[in-house]
């Protein structure tokens, strides 16, 4: 079967096109050349000025996992005040900051995404995380595997145990838990908070094992490097919503002494200790610092006002937001030997000083990190708000006008203190394409996704060429996942399950004696059922599983 | 004449009917009232499928057969008095703020959970979580009565916040945990682990009970609300006798682990 995809206004930044004129044709779920002139088109849509561009892929969301069923269970304000009904295709659904799985997938692809990746995956919680996430109908999905503070990897590090073995133990994770990533929180943070440490700046050591943020970096992100892991270590680093961190996201940088690093919701780690009131925009020097900087690239965390939840795996810094919990209620959680969770519902609002200029903060940082190809978009959904914002955000970056007006509403003393009215930038449609769609593919070493080369899996978005990008990116004219169509005119008109990605990298197997003991002696399940299966993946309900290759 | 509806056939799976209630059906003939929506499972269906309607509504709503399968009977009510004769299911006036509900039969699970006002007067059993919160909500009632005159289960005004909650029979475990404010009056046993991680608010039984190890005993006194309050309850038709009202009471202070400004009031037996 053939279909076409006729004269749409294409922007695909893998193959430098920008805004051209082009055709697409799709045969098997799969984007290829033009066939010859005597192959059947079964199915032509003129797309005639329209905007053509791969799906997008959100490289930063807690979709599954503990944590969210967490904050579903606390927020039942959420459910009932965004319900979703069912329909003769959809299933019902509820919840606007922490959503239903079904109601998940049906918003992402509601927005044009075919792909999100949940970034915070305890490895013992593994299991759960992809259960869950293969309830998320419509897009593919992915996990970073979390370390840096669990038990084992501490104890190697305290023993000053070789690269290679703690390469091995990185690999085996990553094999072991179906993760196509690792991320680490807080470095040594969540451990240290267990040991009543309730700060752990980049040089502080541990109290129990002795070793410092510096040094779980430096390892993680040399490990990730050396077993060809394309995506690089995702940091959230230290002092995550603490004035002055700004400093402490610069003394990261230079820790990563080259190596490539990711650093994540990058909004709130860069906040400045100036001013009356000791909190100011850090974004400036940060940007500076990515721009020179090749090897880091970062996604954002934009916050947007309104009602949430947080939801991270860092115990240490959700401990000290507990205080502000709204609604008044919050979970801080102990997860074996792995590292734990707090889960603190939040509302920014526009008013507040310090919620202002943090929507500031994000916004000047977008703008001021020169190449789109290592910024990407996010509002680290739920915590800065939730994914359906993208559009609204779309908009806030597309369009200095609309961005100066949302400026004058805010807080004035925060508009005041913000640079955010001095900068003309716009993006344009080319770097928005690559910020949501090559970039993140780049980035996470997916090979056939996020171009529109002949090879890549169809996975399309189509919109209208509106001068309102915020309507425009919120309702898609065309969604087609691996070449069918699944949305139109920003309703899903077809319910497909979207496939699970992997990266196998090699290890020495005798890793697995060392770990059978600890698992024995230490952890609540055995090192065999620890592991999940290709075949498990599968039974959740993924459609396939993807194996990416390694660098 | 007062609207009346006989159940004719009972629900295979839960019915989810919070129409029934005097406010919706205020002014329906009982054509209307046959129309109305409810949900059958996870199928819509109407009041008619289920319940033979007769006369007009007036602000009374009778309700007659094994209800034990309805839900949210009486939800949302504001005004206006509702009679069961028969059992009823689950979350029978949920978040009502006003008006008379009278069940002759047992409750289900959740009875006026988020109760904000009115009367719930049950005249046999009902079941856990009377007067309680939603799970993940931290404030259950907010005020009115639910006065129930056989035994209750566990959690009973779970995170409740002021009100009152008088039961004639036992109370099953957690009686009043979480509690923010209110009264709960036991007239019989009640289960373990009673008043946990209460902040404020009087929880009174009858008979002896095992205190948590985070209660401590204050004094033995004769408090005059409730004589009052146990008056009142009398007048509702519990089993309150003049022992009760002129004994003497064990004051236990907890819950040490919240703000430990609630109290339990044992009937002293010595």
């Amino acid at each position: 079967m053939y279909i076409k995809l006729a004269g749409g206004t294409v922007y695909d930044p893998v193959h430098g096109i920008n805004a051209e004129k082009r055709d697409i044709y799709i045969h098997d779920g799969q984007i290829t050349r033009k066939p010859n002139p005597d192959v059947r088109i079964d199915k032509t849509y003129d797309l005639g000025g329209k905007v053509v561009m791969a799906g997008a892929i959100d490289i930063h969301t807690h979709i599954g996992g503990g944590k969210v069923n967490i904050a579903r269970l606390m927020l039942p304000e959420d459910h009932q005040k965004d319900p979703v009904k069912k329909t003769a295709l959809t299933r019902a659904g509820c919840g606007h900051a922490a959503p239903t799985t079904m109601t998940t997938g049906y918003r992402y692809a509601e927005m044009g995404y075919t792909a999100c990746f949940e970034p915070a995956m305890l490895p013992i919680n593994a299991r759960q995380a992809h259960m869950e996430m293969a309830d998320i109908p419509m897009v593919d999905k992915g996990a970073y595997a979390l370390l840096g503070s669990d038990d084992f990897f501490l104890r190697m590090l305290a023993a000053n145990k070789g690269r290679e073995a703690i390469s091995d133990y990185v690999s085996w994770i990553i094999n072991a838990t179906q993760a196509i990533g690792i991320k680490v929180v807080n470095p040594g943070g969540i451990s240290a908070f267990k040991f009543n440490q309730r700060k752990l700046n980049l040089d502080d050591k541990n109290s129990y094992y002795n070793v410092s943020p510096r040094q779980v970096l430096k390892s993680l992100a040399s490990a990730v490097r050396e077993l060809g892991v394309p995506h690089p270590l995702h940091v959230h680093g230290c002092n995550l919503g603490v004035a002055g961190n700004d400093q402490t996201t610069l003394d990261t940088i230079q820790a990563a002494d080259g190596l490539p690093m990711h650093l994540t919701h990058i909004q709130f780690h860069s906040y400045g200790t100036e001013g009356d009131r000791k909190f100011s925009s850090g974004a400036a020097r940060l940007a500076e610092a990515i721009n020179e900087n090749h090897n880091i690239s970062v996604d954002v965390g934009q916050i947007l006002f309104g009602q949430t939840v947080t939801a991270s795996g860092d115990t240490m810094m959700q401990y000290e937001g507990h205080w502000h919990a709204h609604p008044k209620k919050w979970v801080i959680m102990d997860i074996e030997c792995d590292a734990g969770c707090g889960v603190v519902p939040f509302k920014y609002r526009d008013k507040n000083y310090v919620n202002a200029l943090q929507w500031a903060i994000g916004l000047e940082m977008f703008l001021l990190v020169n190449d789109p190809w290592r910024i990407f978009l996010t509002t680290d959904h739920p915590n800065g708000a939730p994914f359906t914002t993208y559009p609204h955000l779309i908009r806030l970056l597309m369009d200095r006008s609309f961005r100066n007006d949302m400026l004058s509403t805010i807080n004035k003393d925060a508009a005041a203190a913000s640079i955010l009215g001095s900068i003309d930038r716009e993006y344009t449609l080319y770097e928005i394409a690559i910020m949501t769609r090559a970039a993140p593919a780049r980035s996470l070493g997916l090979r056939n996704r996020g171009h529109l080369g002949s090879g890549a899996a169809a996975d399309i978005a189509v919109y209208d060429d509106l001068k309102n990008r915020e309507k425009m990116f919120a309702k898609p004219c065309y969604v087609f996942k691996d070449g069918e169509l699944v949305v139109e005119k920003g309703k899903v008109c077809k319910v497909i399950n979207g496939g699970t990605h992997t990266l196998k990298p090699g290890y020495d197997k005798t890793i697995e004696k060392t770990l059978k003991r600890y698992f024995d002696d230490y952890q609540t399940v055995k090192l065999n059922n620890f592991r999940i299966e290709d075949d498990e993946i599968l039974e959740y309900g993924n459609s396939s599983l993807i194996e990416q290759p390694c660098l | 004449m007062s609207l009346k509806l006989t159940l004719h056939t009972s629900p295979d799976v839960p019915l989810e009917a919070p129409c029934l209630n005097p406010d919706t059906l205020a002014g329906m003939t009982a054509d209307i009232v046959a129309a109305q929506k409810v949900m059958h499972g996870n199928q819509a269906a109407s009041v008619g499928d289920f319940f033979k309607v007769a006369g007009k509504a007036n602000g009374t709503l009778e309700l007659e057969g094994d209800l034990s399968r309805v839900k949210y009977i009486g939800a949302g009510m504001q005004s206006g008095i509702l009679n069961v004769t028969g059992n009823v299911g689950q979350h029978l006036g949920a978040g009502m703020s006003g008006g008379d509900i009278r069940v002759d039969g047992d409750a289900g699970d959740w009875v006026a959970p988020e109760m904000r006002g009115g009367r719930v007067t049950i005249t046999g059993n009902a079941g856990h979580l009377v007067g309680g919160a939603p799970r993940g909500s931290a404030i259950g009632m907010l005020g009115g009565e639910i006065i129930i005159h056989g035994n209750v289960r566990n959690e009973t005004g779970h995170a409740m916040r002021n009100g009152l909650i008088a039961v004639g029979g036992t109370s099953g475990d957690f009686t009043g945990v979480n509690m923010l404010a209110g009264t709960i009056i036991v007239l019989g046993d009640m289960g373990n682990r009673s008043g946990a991680g209460m902040q404020r608010g009087s929880i009174v039984s009858m008979n002896p009970a095992e205190m948590l190890p985070t209660f401590t005993h204050a004094c033995v006194y004769r408090p005059e609300f409730l004589r009052l309050l146990l008056l009142h309850i009398r007048s509702a038709g519990l089993p309150v006798n003049d022992d009760h009202i002129e004994g003497a009471y064990d004051r236990w202070c907890g819950d040490v682990v919240e703000v430990n400004r609630g109290e339990i009031l044992l009937l002293n037996g010595a």
